[in-house]
Formats: C-alpha cells, sequence, structure tokens
C-alpha cells in the first residue's frame, strides 16, 4: 500500500503542471536549505568550544539543557508558519478499497520526513560527537541525543494539532500566540518554570536514558491524536469540505472621491482584503515599516548615510514592491472579465498607482519616528518617498506588462512563489538599486544634501511625467493584451 | 449585425476554425452547436477579442473587433467562469459590472428585481463569495451579469450546462423574451439539442472549425440534428 501511495506522490511531484517552470524557484528554495543546514551544522560544531570558553566553570552540556525550553518555544512558532501537514490529494482514494487507517498513518508518517525535522540533527549530532570525544559517557549522550530527536518529533506532531484548532479561528494565529505566549509568561514570571523542568529532565536523561520513554509515550499520545483528528476530516462533509467563511461586507463608500477610478479602487481593496495570499502583503508592511530598526540602533550603520537610502525605500515601499510585482496577475483569475467589458486600461492601472502611492505616504509618515535616529534619516526617507512615488510605481507597472504568470488567490501566502518569474528578480534591480547607486554616488561626489536632492529631483520629475509615462505603459499593457489572457488561461 | 469574413485561426498549423463567411442580423437568436473541440469557444473568443484571428475578422455595427474596442460598451458576455470575481459577493458583482456599464446601483437593483425567479433565493444575500458558490449559482450570476447594462449583443457559452432544470426552462424564457421582445441579438452555444431548437431560431452545426450546416429552426429541425450527429 505504501508503495503505491509513494509512487502517487512522486508523479505528483514530477508531473505537476509548475514542475521544471518554477525551476529557479526550487533552486533558490534549496540554497536557503543549505544556509540553514550550514547555519545548524555550524552551531553543532562551535557550541561545545564556544560555551568552554565563555563558561570556562560551567558544563556546556548543562548550558544547553537550559535553553533547550526557548528552543522548543521557537520551534513551534517557526513551524505553525512554515510547516503545513503534507496532505495527498486523499478525495480520489476515498471511493477505493483502501483502508482510511492507512490513509492517515502514511500522511502522518510522511510528516516525520520533513526537513524540519532533519534540520536540529545538523546540529544535535555534530554537539553529541564533540561531547563524546570529550569524555562524556557514550551510552548516556546517545541517550541525550536520542531524546532530542524524540523532542522534535513531538514539536512536529504538536504543531499539526495546534494548527488543526487554527483552522477553525476566525484569528488563525491566536492559538499559537496563546499557547506560547503563555508557556512564555508562565516561565519568565516564575509561576512554572518550565525552563527548569525541561532542562531538569534532560538532565535526568542523561543520566538515564530509559527515561526517554517518558517522552516515547507523550509521542505516541500526540501522534494517536493526530490520527483521530486526521481520520475524522477524511469524509467530504468535514475536513475535505473546502471552507466557507462568512462575508464582511463593507461598502467602502469613501473610494468615490477618487473619481472614475472609484470601481477599480474598490475592487483591488477587496482583492487585498479578502485573499490569503495577498492579505499576507499587509503583515508584511509591519514588516517594512520596523526593517530600519535592525540597522538604525547599530552605531555601523549609523556611519553609513548611503544605506540610508536604501531602508527608505524598502521600508516606504514595501507594499508597492510586494503588491506591485504581481501586477496585472492578481487579476489573473478574471483577466477575460476585465478584458471584453467595457473599461478603460488606463483607469484599470491608475487604479493601482493611485493604491501604491497612498502606501508610500502613509509608510512615509508612519516611518517619521525614525527621525530619533537623526535628521539624516529622516531626510533621506522623505526622498526615498519621493522616488518611490515618482519613479519606481512607474517601473513596476511597466514591469507588470511582462507578467505572464497566473496566481491562484485562494492558495496559502508563505513561501509561495507562484507567478513568481525572471521579472520579479530583475525588477528589483532597478527599484532597489538603483536609487542606492546614485545616492552613494553623489554622496562621494558632492554630500548627503545633494544626494537626497537628485533622488528627490528624479521622484519630482516622474510625477510631472505621470501623464505620459501612464500612456507609454498603457500602450505596452494593450500590447501584450493576447498574450496575457492566453498565459493567465493556463491551468497551472 | 455580426459579419464573419473569411476567418480562421491555427494553432501550430493546426487548423482549429475557418469561417468563410457568416452573417447573423440584429435580434437573431442565434445558436452554435458542435462536438467538443469543433470551434464554437474559439469563435465567441474571437468575437469577444480574446484571441487574435489567423486571417480575416469579425465586425460587429462595423466596428471590426480587433482594431477598435468601441463594441465594449454594447457588448457583453459569459463563456466560463473566469467571468467571475471570485472573492466579491453576487451583488458587489452585479453592481462593479454595472459600474463598469455606467448604471447605479438603482439600475441595477431594478433589473435584479426581474430575476429574483431566476435567482430562487441562493444568490443574492447569501453573504457568501462567488467562490463559494455551487457551479450552477456560479453560472446564474454570470449569466445576469451579462445583461446588465441593456447591451446589444449578448454571447453566453453552455448556457444550460450546470443549471437544474427548473432553471434551464426560465433560462429559455430570458433569452427568448430577449431576443423577440427586446431585439438583442443573443448567441449561444450548447450540448443539448433540445435546449437550443426551443431556444434559437437559427442553428449553426460547427465541424472541426468548419460550418456544416445552417439551419433556420422549425418543427423538423431537432431531427434533422439528431440524425447528423448521431453517425
Amino acid at each position: 500500500m505504501v508503495k503505491h501511495f509513494l509512487s502517487l506522490e512522486w508523479k505528483s511531484f514530477l508531473r505537476s503542471a509548475s514542475f521544471g517552470k518554477s525551476l529557479g524557484i526550487k533552486i533558490f528554495m534549496g540554497f536557503i536549505a543549505l544556509y540553514f543546514i550550514i547555519l545548524f551544522l555550524g552551531m553543532g560544531l562551535l557550541l561545545y568550544p564556544g560555551l568552554k570558553k565563555t563558561f570556562p566553570n560551567k558544563d556546556p552540556l548543562l548550558i544547553v539543557n537550559s535553553v533547550l525550553f526557548y528552543w522548543i518555544l521557537a520551534d513551534l512558532i517557526f513551524r505553525f508558519f512554515f510547516q503545513k501537514l503534507p496532505v495527498m490529494s486523499v478525495k480520489p482514494l476515498l471511493q477505493l478499497p483502501i483502508k482510511r487507517r492507512d490513509i492517515v498513518n502514511f500522511v502522518l508518517g510522511k510528516s516525520a520526513l520533513s526537513f524540519f525535522n532533519f534540520l536540529p540533527l545538523f546540529a544535535i549530532v555534530p554537539f553529541g560527537i564533540t561531547l563524546i570525544v570529550k569524555d562524556y559517557p557514550t551510552s548516556a549522550v546517545l541517550g541525550w541525543m536520542i531524546g532530542l530527536v524524540l523532542v522534535t518529533l513531538i514539536i512536529n506532531f504538536l504543531n499539526f494539532i495546534i494548527e488543526s484548532f487554527s483552522a477553525e479561528t476566525e484569528l488563525s494565529i491566536l492559538p499559537i500566540v496563546l499557547l506560547t505566549g503563555g508557556l512564555y509568561a508562565l516561565n519568565h514570571f516564575n509561576i512554572i518554570s518550565f525552563n527548569e523542568i525541561i532542562s531538569n529532565g534532560f538532565n535526568a536523561i542523561y543520566n538515564a536514558p530509559l527515561l526517554n520513554l517518558t517522552l516515547l509515550i507523550i509521542l505516541g499520545i500526540l501522534y494517536w491524536f493526530n490520527f483521530k483528528l486526521l481520520r475524522q476530516k477524511l469524509f467530504l462533509d468535514s475536513g475535505l469540505k473546502t471552507k466557507i467563511k462568512e462575508v464582511n461586507a463593507s461598502n467602502l463608500e469613501w473610494t468615490k472621491n477618487f473619481g472614475d477610478i472609484a470601481p477599480f479602487m474598490k475592487l483591488d481593496l477587496k482583492l487585498i482584503w479578502r485573499n490569503k495570499r495577498t492579505k499576507s502583503s499587509v503583515w508584511m508592511l509591519a514588516l517594512g515599516l520596523l526593517y530600519g530598526l535592525f540597522f538604525y540602533p547599530q552605531p555601523t550603520y549609523q556611519n553609513l548615510p548611503w544605506f540610508f537610502v536604501f531602508i527608505g525605500v524598502f521600508s516606504t515601499g514595501i507594499f508597492l514592491i510586494n503588491f506591485g510585482q504581481f501586477i496585472p496577475a492578481w487579476d489573473s483569475g478574471y483577466y477575460k472579465l476585465l478584458m471584453s467589458q467595457n473599461i478603460k486600461y488606463e483607469q484599470y492601472l491608475k487604479s493601482k498607482f493611485t493604491l501604491m502611492s497612498v502606501s508610500v505616504i502613509i509608510l512615509f509618515v508612519l516611518g517619521i519616528p525614525y527621525v530619533f535616529f537623526g535628521w539624516k534619516i529622516l531626510l533621506a526617507h522623505f526622498a526615498a518617498a519621493i522616488y518611490n512615488v515618482g519613479v519606481n510605481t512607474h517601473v513596476i507597472l511597466y514591469g507588470g506588462s511582462f507578467n505572464r504568470k497566473k496566481i491562484d488567490l485562494s492558495q496559502k501566502a508563505a513561501f509561495n512563489y507562484q507567478g513568481t518569474g525572471a521579472v520579479q528578480w530583475l525588477i528589483g534591480i532597478p527599484l532597489l538599486i538603483l536609487p542606492m547607486g546614485l545616492f552613494a554616488l553623489f554622496y562621494f561626489l558632492v554630500g548627503f544634501e545633494v544626494a537626497c536632492l537628485i533622488i528627490a529631483v528624479f521622484g519630482v520629475a516622474g510625477i510631472v511625467l505621470h501623464q505620459k509615462l501612464m500612456r507609454v505603459i498603457t500602450a505596452k499593457y494593450l500590447e501584450s493584451k493576447y498574450k496575457m489572457i492566453n498565459a493567465f488561461d493556463e491551468n497551472k | 449585425m455580426i459579419t464573419t469574413s473569411n476567418l480562421s485561426k491555427k494553432y501550430n498549423n493546426n487548423l482549429v476554425l475557418n469561417i468563410e463567411s457568416l452573417d447573423i442580423p440584429k435580434g437573431q437568436s442565434f445558436g452554435l452547436v458542435g462536438n467538443n473541440g469543433a470551434g464554437k469557444t474559439t469563435y465567441f473568443s474571437l468575437l469577444l477579442d480574446l484571441i487574435q484571428p489567423t486571417t480575416g475578422f469579425i465586425k460587429t455595427n462595423n466596428i471590426q473587433v480587433n482594431e477598435s474596442e468601441e463594441w465594449k460598451p454594447f457588448t457583453s458576455a459569459f463563456i466560463d467562469e473566469s467571468f467571475l470575481i471570485g472573492y466579491l459577493t453576487a451583488e458587489e458583482y452585479f453592481y462593479f459590472i454595472g459600474e463598469l456599464r455606467n448604471q447605479n446601483k438603482a439600475d441595477v437593483g431594478a433589473l435584479l428585481s426581474q430575476f429574483e425567479d431566476f435567482f430562487h433565493g441562493e444568490i443574492l444575500k447569501q453573504k457568501k463569495y462567488l467562490r463559494d458558490l455551487s457551479k450552477g449559482n456560479q453560472k446564474k450570476v454570470g449569466i445576469v451579469a451579462a445583461l446588465i447594462g441593456n447591451p446589444e449583443v449578448i454571447v453566453l457559452d453552455e448556457p444550460f450546462a450546470n443549471l437544474d432544470p427548473t432553471t434551464q426552462i426560465r433560462l429559455k424564457g430570458i433569452i427568448k423574451d430577449l431576443a423577440e421582445k427586446k431585439g438583442v441579438t443573443v448567441l449561444i452555444s450548447s450540448h443539448d439539442l433540445m435546449h437550443i431548437t426551443d431556444v434559437c431560431e437559427r442553428i449553426v452545426v460547427l465541424e472541426k472549425g468548419e460550418i456544416v450546416k445552417d439551419l433556420a429552426t422549425n418543427k423538423a429541425t431537432l431531427k434533422e440534428l439528431e440524425a447528423h450527429f448521431t453517425n
């Protein structure tokens, strides 16, 4: 039976419509995986000598045990966002003579082979070997390592339970926030010191490896619980039924102020708010806005004013980049409708332009507190915002006319590269690198203020030439109309 | 109203449509039948300028569709679900189409009120997005949306598929009414010979992209069509 499932999985991988087309993305993901592997490997190798050097009087193993609790919390959060239960398309299997039990076991078993479960091994194994080399008792260290592997698997299955509860609540991140936040708070305020419990637990496992049986029992219970949950869902009217959310309609009357582009503005706002993938680009706003906080508090970056513009363009333009790069693919699902309707292409594009420009202004205003780190930063951000409105909006709209990749709006958001093509990577160059390069050039040649001025002048020029640029862009879209309809019509 | 001359469409040297000449007068209810791959949807797509012809052209009201966009204000269509916007509710979708066709909410509301029977209480005020409606209900929405804004040409691809019997009968009434009383040129395609002979005053049979029959509907038409498709 498992053999059949495996061959189905393999075929679905090889024959998926996007296979090959998205090879670049697969390579990119491969690099990310490699990066994490190296990171963990390095951690595993350097942990022992590093800890020994920093805390010469303490046992590195005890130190590691004492922070395991935080690792568990972090792993849970990370997995919640990035690991999903590997569901096969089970619908066609249901009416075949296959026991439901087998299907569930296969799905759960497959999840144990996830990359997320192997990643910790890259740190655990080298660290364990170092311990053995340093004359720790071999059997105890092995027991400790097995314990950690069991905990990894426990986290794996705990995550799916959390996710299955999240799926039923309106605010899907609430359960994980409550759980991890609650555990952290209980621990932090010393109400129940999980940190100590887990630390002592692992010290005990180290001393008596048979205690791993407890972990095994916990794992068994979680597996059983998952089994129960999944089994219930294997009916057409429960888990496999697509969820229908009730609409919370708002009429967005205020968009009337935008005149003839109002219908499209309304449509775009609903598009953003009612689809998972686009909704996530709204959350990215927060990330973009706080991006500067990674850099500005550090004195190193304080002395690199030419870098300010890069952060300025990024943090005021995060929505522009995120949303803009997939114009018009956002509308790919109903592109034929738009093309046969009584619309002016220019209005359609202008609505997108307005949306992006407004987002830049809002993000700039929200970013004003950065002035705390120096007025130069605010000035650079201001110039960057003007550049975003004047230049980047047009560049990204123009780039959109080369867009040939369909986006299925109902798909999940994180790590979803559907619709991404070479255009999306290439467009980053003029958007981010060009203004930074220009700025750096004038900064070193003349000075900070002049460099800001140059960037702003480019932006203003773009705003002045807006009508002309839009005509060029519209012509470009009209030219690629049939190609776009054809590409968006393909099922992939 | 609609004239087609020397129209052909090739995909990689594979001729999928080849119509030398076809004239559809104003106010005619025109039916297109043919097996899968006969070229029905290709013809409609060419009529709506969604694909480019290899040779020839279609003119509606003397406007060549692949050169000017002036045909858009008086033409509307529902080809498939890709004409629906999944994340809108039915009302929002109707109003959106209305806005594109210069109809205010009251106009659209007045039109919708005529179709309460047709909707059968399953479309309006449902608090559901279109993507969550059943296939049949989606089709109802698409068809009615194609009627917004008093179009002179309406194109419906396979309007009867996925509809329940009651709705099929109501839809036939609507289509007949449009052509007979309002002078609208209605173009539909169907695999259901019975429905299409009921509704259309003229039926064209396509086979591998070519017109093989052009019939004015009468009592014998259904028999004739059935005979044609039997062999």
